[in-house]
């Protein structure tokens, strides 16, 4: 129970096994510890962003779709507008040209009848005249006459 | 032991395997402490030593799960006590720990096992417990306070820490330097005493009960005897985690400044 050399002894395995300690089991465990927290976090760090972009592009997908259907919508609308125009405008255009084409076989029927009439008029002059030259022959001499005679022809 | 008087009985057990090794009663050894601690040294930091340089960041084997374990366990009670630097206390506050735990841990080979076998042999003395011998309670404790006077050396620096010597705690009034001074030697040589006491008197007491215990007759011992053991698992791991913790808290004061 008394203090001897004994406490020199095992001072100095004491002062061994601390220095043993410091020098060869402290730090490879820090390290392997710090390592592993390290790649833990940086795991769960990995697996939230990966979650976030997800998430993210699970949003974006959603605001395509919706964008495209708004695009279809609108070319909808414009091709049923477009196509609503050109109907207007081609109906507008036959309408006219038919028109025009009437207006034309009314003034073509017009000069055929004024050409007509004319045909007429001068075919009915000369029979009145040759009808006329007949009954006169007998009772007219043509020369006598030719100037009443011009006169009627030319009031026909 | 048959034969031999209760008195004789416990007396024999607790004398130390002595050799001596230079004149006059201080320069003797306890052969069986310094043998003991030496094995349990080497076995513990030899093991921790294998566990430690295998160790890789990926997952962790069983064992060196546990001695991670028991790392995390001693860097968390530092961490709690002390917020610098870390890198010396925390190795140191390991040490003790373990070192202390398995010494501790060798009262609980029944207390004639170890002297009867190596009585075989012709040895008659061996205490085959370390940490019930005060010279190695107060070599743990006596380096701690070497570390103590190291680091508020280190910390404060030669002056900063002479001059705390004699202005705290009262005051820097030239009249309390003297009552400082006297306090501050008193406080700091209390440390190493109270650590070395403590566990030497727990660890002693321990192995007397067991001692008594054995003296008992035959029939009647295993009940004492393995209540005893079980509550003295509590008191080995306590007494390790008391040195460790109470080392690490003077370190601790020793960074702090006043």
């Amino acid at each position: 129970m008394n203090i001897n050399a004994t406490l020199i002894g095992q001072a100095i395995q004491f002062a061994i096994l601390i220095w043993f300690t410091y020098k060869f089991i402290w730090p490879p465990l820090l390290r392997a510890i710090d390592q592993r927290r390290k790649q833990i976090a940086d795991g769960l760090a990995a697996a939230e962003r990966g979650k976030r972009d997800l998430e993210l592009s699970a949003k974006r997908a959603d605001d395509l779709v919706v964008e495209a259907k708004q695009r279809a919508q609108e070319i909808i609308t414009q091709a049923e507008k477009r196509a609503a125009q050109i109907e207007d405008e081609a109906k507008i255009s036959a309408k006219a040209e038919g028109d025009r084409i009437l207006a034309a076989a009314k003034a073509e029927v017009d000069q055929e009848v004024l050409r007509a009439k004319e045909a007429l008029r001068n075919q009915v002059a000369n029979l009145a005249v040759s009808g006329a030259e007949k009954i006169l022959r007998r009772e007219v001499d043509a020369k006598a006459h030719s100037d009443l005679l011009n006169a009627v022809a030319a009031e026909l | 032991m048959a034969g031999a008087s209760p008195t004789e009985y416990i007396g024999h057990h607790l004398t130390n395997l002595t050799a001596a090794v230079g004149a006059g009663p201080f320069w003797v050894v306890h052969v069986d402490s310094l043998i003991v601690a030496t094995i349990l040294g080497v076995i513990c930091f030899g093991v921790m030593w294998r566990a430690a340089s295998k160790a890789s960041p990926g997952v962790p084997g069983r064992f060196q799960a546990f001695v991670e374990m028991v790392y995390e366990f001693v860097d968390g009670q530092v961490r709690d006590v002390f917020q610098g630097d870390r890198s010396f206390i925390a190795p140191l506050s390991l040490t003790i720990f373990v070192w202390v735990l398995f010494m501790n841990a060798m009262d609980l080979i029944p207390v004639d096992f170890v002297p009867t076998l190596l009585g075989l042999f012709g040895v008659h003395y061996f205490k085959a417990v370390p940490t019930t011998d005060l010279n190695t309670t107060f070599a743990l404790s006596i380096t701690v306070f070497f570390l103590i006077i190291f680091f508020s050396f280190k910390a404060k620096g030669t002056g900063g820490f002479l001059h705390e010597l004699f202005t705290a705690p009262f005051g820097s009034h030239w009249a309390l330097w003297i009552p400082n001074f006297l306090l501050n030697i008193i406080e700091f040589l209390a440390k190493p005493v109270s650590l070395a006491m403590r566990l030497f008197g727990n660890m002693y007491a321990g192995e007397l009960v067991f001692l008594l215990i054995a003296l008992l007759p035959w029939w009647a011992q295993w009940l004492p005897g393995a209540g005893w053991a079980i509550f003295h698992i509590l008191i080995i791991t306590l007494q390790a985690f008391i040195f460790m913790v109470l080392t690490a808290v003077y370190l601790a004061m020793a960074h702090e400044h006043h």
